[in-house]
């Protein structure tokens, strides 16, 4: 066996070998949603996917959004907006630890040198009516990843069961870069002619952004926005799953998904503009919930969610 | 006589749920085995954070034969009867035997259950008891639909015997057994056959696992202290967290690494909370100074490099938590010493406590007039009293608390010392929250005393007066636990005061606070709560206040308040629970507390718990238990001549008319004891009292030994019936002790 074990120069490194790593495994490598998440989990690659008994193995980047990080580019550690690489395989193989080592050394993580634990952590979705059981993976008492096998996702049992990996990229890079400052750390190869660190991307969105979230965002317009999702999801899914024109079977689950996660995004605005109230939090994200358990419902009926003309028979 | 080992290996198991998963697969296997026939001489069980195992030793081989006599239907039943016994039993009617039974003839039968090999009955047991495994939480994987804490990889069982080892088969969708274990995931990823339990455990041991939890824990307290010690350092005990980390891992190592210089002026109970609850590093403090200058953190390995990256690596991570923390500390600070610590608690005031009981600053200054209610009577200032609960809850809103909630009070006293309060006041805002468990210290510093006791006395009211009480195992606000709270700092302060009167105060500051400002009634109430300051307790407040009212204002209060009479008493009664769950633990039986309950100022919990202990105590003595029965003798005696003659023999006894030397005795007992217990009883020396009380037992005893109460003359009878009377009087003085229980 082959092991690499250089050492990655920049973060696109970590990620192209990532890359690099899980299609050797099998993964078919997509590439980021085109539209605004919380987190790579939300990405129709796994939400969706997880549901059904159709076999599915996939590995992509996500930029994700959480606007109550933003820092204006001064924390160290923290981002409103950053990136996450996700796995998703289905049904989870018995030997997803094992494979998932392997990520860590195709990264330049030296299993040998380093203390690799599992430790115990399960996470759960409330806008997304999940939940699953798992570990955050910790290298020399750090957290890197989140290993979770799926048992719910919007209401609807996992069978068969997916595994999910989730690694915080810039922390992860981080790392294995022995960088203090995010963004400190080279985006490109440092010998590269023209040399980037993650702040000559970032620094300046970072600004802009949390400016606008926390200050510059109109609310009122994120309000109506919200609504506006939320029925527009309601409206795609009470259409009948006959298309009048083609006569074929369409259910539109994945264009519904989009006004949930969008709804989701919103929320997230909202919240970070410190419009919503304690009890209100609770109402609004049974709101998303409320879309999120609608799509799955409504991908089960389509075939990518399993579902067969026979067996509804 | 074979030896079992079943070992089940599964992914990471997670480290709170390892002890009880090993207690219950022991359990749960051997009572199985135990069901079926199959006896042991001992078992014991392990867990690892890939691993549960199970050692039973000497174990039957199999099952013993066992033979049931089952009783069939009479000779002469119909054929139909008959056959339905032979097809039940199993067997045919020429195995049947007849005997003669008194009704006649009877059928019997023997039943032979043939005993079963060992193999057998483990594969069964163990099958039925992994599909059922009681985990807290459990999950699927793949495909497949069994239920684990985490995937299950693997089963090893095997029976050794001095003839050999074999293999107990269990299937289990898909999982075989087998007898080959694995060694640790990075150190020795091999697998290895095993014929015995030993041999197991010494080539894990081999492979770099420990089995055994307490083997590791030892290892890992034993290297830490002597690696601090090395140094003149000492390691902080934490035996929770030693329990956790001996359960992260297989083989531990135990490093020691620095805390960086810029941390080391941050309390140590920051610095220990955040290595404890981010990382679960031991805290190593340096006796001379008390501080915390080194951390000790235990990797699942060894390296080539002893450790010395993933010391690094630790200590990179705390660098950036401990950042955060100094962060934190530092603003919180600069929070406190430019505006004082009462600014700090002002967003409190748009904190919600319970969406019934407003904000926690509207909590805050009820607390705060009522620590000054409670300040004299427990000897605080209640400036200070009120000070101190103004600001004790102000680190609620620290951004230290924010992160580390557990850093409650704690921080709260740092802070109100950066602010320049008093010591006193700085230490009720630590204290206030004490006691919680009912092993902690009861704080007794008076200005904490009287915020301690506001501070639950109105969370208790609070949910009394929206009536969310406790109900059965449910009791979300601990309710339960700051009413035993209330009760220890009571009587370990030796604090005399009628809870009933603070009952109706804060009862009523709640009504104030949720009715709706536009009502007039308010300010009635309002009257009403300064009343209960002159004259005690709701009702006698009312009434003060009662003829100033209109008939409306009457129906008013009692729309908005009329409920209070009966909360307070139910209030009362919950402590009255509670006191009896906490005397029983001190060894004060129910009755007692009942017949304690039965006197005057049962709202003085103090007094309460004086009678009570003084009573139980004469109970445990000779001539206590024997006095309760000679007083139940007299007792019954009165209530039947008194149901019989209609009047109450409660008048003197005349000495005159005693006939007998016991009587005359009896007199001379009664004059003695009440010529001590009255002036033990004002002076509230239950001791005395009931020693005084017991001393007449043997006066008591001679007297119904020899004399005959309902004597044929009518005047020695009614006498002597008074006499009884006075014995009754005396020992209800004291306590109702028709309460108690022979």
């Amino acid at each position: 066996m082959s092991e690499i074990v250089d050492k990655p120069r920049s973060f696109q490194e970590i990620i192209l070998r990532l890359m690099t790593y899980w299609a050797s495994k099998g993964c078919a490598v997509l590439q980021p949603y085109d539209m605004e998440v919380g987190a790579g989990t939300f990405h129709p690659a796994t939400t969706l996917r997880s549901l059904g008994s159709t076999p599915w193995a996939a590995a992509y980047v996500q930029p994700s959004r959480r606007p109550t990080d933003g820092r204006y580019g001064e924390n160290p550690n923290r981002l409103q907006h950053y990136y996450q690489y996700q796995v998703l395989i289905k049904p989870s193989p018995p030997d997803l630890q094992e494979l998932y080592l392997g990520s860590l050394k195709a990264i330049g993580i030296d299993t040998d040198l380093h203390d690799i634990r599992f430790v115990e952590d399960d996470w759960e979705s409330p806008t997304l009516g999940a939940w699953g059981l798992g570990w955050e993976v910790w290298c020399d008492g750090m957290e890197v990843s989140q290993f979770t096998y799926f048992q719910q996702v919007g209401g609807h049992d996992c069978k068969p069961v997916s595994g999910e990996l989730t690694y915080g990229l810039e922390r992860l890079a981080m790392y294995v870069l022995g960088i203090d400052h995010v963004m400190d750390m080279p985006f490109n190869d440092p010998d590269a002619p023209i040399a980037l660190t993650y702040g000559d991307v970032f620094k300046q969105t970072e600004e802009e952004y949390s400016r606008h979230n926390f200050d510059a965002a109109n609310t009122e317009k994120l309000l109506t926005e919200f609504e506006r999702a939320e029925a527009e999801c309601h409206a795609l899914l009470s259409e009948p799953a006959d298309d009048p024109k083609t006569g074929k079977r369409i259910i539109m689950a994945h264009p519904a998904y989009d006004q949930c996660i969008k709804a989701s995004h919103l929320f997230n605005l909202l919240d970070a503009r410190g419009v919503i109230s304690v009890t209100e939090r609770q109402a609004y994200i049974g709101r998303v919930r409320a879309l999120a358990k609608a799509c799955a419902d409504a991908f089960v009926q389509t075939e990518a969610g399993g579902f067969t003309a026979e067996a509804a028979e | 006589m074979p030896d079992l080992l079943i070992e089940l290996f599964s992914e990471e198991i997670p480290a709170r749920m390892q002890k009880r998963a090993s207690e219950d697969l022991k359990k749960l296997i051997t009572d199985g085995l135990v069901e079926a026939g199959l006896t042991y001489a001992s078992a014991g069980a392990f867990a690892t954070p890939r691993r549960l195992a199970l050692s039973v030793e000497g174990l039957l081989a199999e099952s013993p034969t066992t033979v049931e006599e089952r009783k069939g239907p009479r000779v002469d039943a119909p054929e139909k009867a008959l056959e339905g016994f032979l097809r039940g039993a199993g067997v045919s009617k020429d195995d049947l035997e007849i005997r003669d039974e008194k009704k006649g003839q009877v059928y019997f039968a023997k039943i032979t259950k043939p005993g079963r090999p060992a193999a057998e009955i483990i594969s069964e047991v163990l099958e039925k008891n992994v599909r059922n495994f009681p985990w807290p939480k459990s999950m699927r994987w793949g495909s497949g639909s069994l239920k684990w804490v985490r995937p299950l990889h693997s089963i090893l069982c095997i029976l050794s015997a001095e003839d050999g080892v074999e293999v107990v088969p269990v299937d289990i969708d898909g999982i075989t057994s087998g007898n080959t274990a694995f060694g640790h995931r990075f150190m020795s990823p091999v697998t290895f056959t095993v014929n015995s339990f030993d041999d197991y455990a010494a080539k894990l041991k081999k492979n770099y696992v420990v089995l055994d939890p307490a083997e590791r824990a030892d290892h890992i307290w034993h290297d830490a202290t002597n690696q601090a010690f090395a140094q003149g350092l000492e390691v902080v005990e934490d035996k929770g967290l030693l329990a956790e980390v001996a359960g992260l891992v297989e083989w531990p190592v135990v490093l020691m690494g620095d805390i960086g210089a810029d941390f080391l002026e941050l309390p140590p109970e920051v610095l220990q909370t955040s290595m404890k609850e981010h990382q679960k590093f031991f805290s190593v403090k340096n006796p001379k100074t008390g501080r915390i200058e080194k951390f000790v953190t235990v990797a699942n390995r060894e390296t080539a490099d002893h450790g010395a990256t993933i010391l690094a690596g630790n200590q990179k991570v705390l660098s950036a938590r401990l950042s955060d923390a100094k962060f934190f500390w530092e603003n919180d600070i600069r929070t406190v010493e430019r505006h004082g610590l009462e600014a700090m608690s002002a967003p409190l005031a748009n904190v919600t406590f319970h969406n019934k009981l407003g904000s926690q600053g509207a909590r805050i200054s009820r607390i705060a007039t009522l620590a000054a209610q409670l300040a004299p009577v427990v000897g605080a200032d209640a400036k200070e009293a009120t000070l101190a609960a103004k600001v004790a809850k102000a680190d609620l809103s620290s951004e230290m608390v924010y992160e580390f909630p557990e850093l409650q009070g704690i921080m709260g006293r740092y802070y109100a010392k950066k602010a320049g309060l008093s010591d006193a006041v700085a230490d009720a805002c630590r204290d206030h929250y004490s006691p919680l468990g009912p092993s902690d210290d009861v704080p007794t510093e008076a200005v904490s005393v009287s915020v301690a006791l506001a501070d639950k006395l109105d969370t208790l009211t609070g949910f009394w007066a929206i009536d969310e009480k406790p109900t059965g195992s449910k009791d979300p606000f601990a309710l339960r636990r700051a009413a035993l709270g209330v009760i220890r700092l009571l009587i370990t302060n030796d604090v005399r005061v009628s809870l009933s009167r603070f009952f109706d105060t804060q009862l009523l500051a709640h009504k104030i606070a949720v009715a709706d400002e536009n009502d007039g009634v308010i300010d009635t109430l309002k009257e009403i709560l300064d009343e209960i300051a002159e004259h005690g307790v709701f009702g006698a407040a009312l009434e003060a206040i009662s003829d100033k009212l209109d008939e409306n204002s009457v129906d008013a209060v009692n729309a908005a308040a009329g409920d209070l009479p009966s909360a307070s008493a139910d209030l009362l009664s919950f402590f009255h629970d509670r006191l009896k769950v906490f005397l029983r633990d001190q060894g004060v039986r129910h009755d007692v507390i009942d017949a304690c309950l039965a006197m005057p100022s049962s709202d003085d919990i103090t007094l309460l718990v004086k009678r009570a202990t003084a009573l139980q105590a004469m109970l445990d003595t000779e001539d206590g238990t024997n006095l309760i029965q000679g007083f139940k003798r007299a007792n019954n005696i009165l209530t039947q001549a008194e149901e019989k003659d209609g009047v109450e023999y409660s008048f003197g006894a005349d000495i005159k008319f005693a006939e007998t030397e016991e009587e005359k005795a009896l007199f001379a007992a009664l004059d003695a004891a009440e010529a001590k217990i009255s002036p033990a009883m004002a002076d509230e020396n239950f001791t005395d009292a009931m020693a005084a009380m017991a001393e007449m037992r043997p006066a008591v005893d001679a007297f119904f030994e020899a004399v005959q109460v309902n004597a044929d003359n009518d005047i020695v009878r009614r006498n002597r019936l008074n006499l009884l009377g006075r014995i009754r009087d005396i020992c209800l003085s004291v306590a109702d002790l028709t309460k108690i229980e022979s």
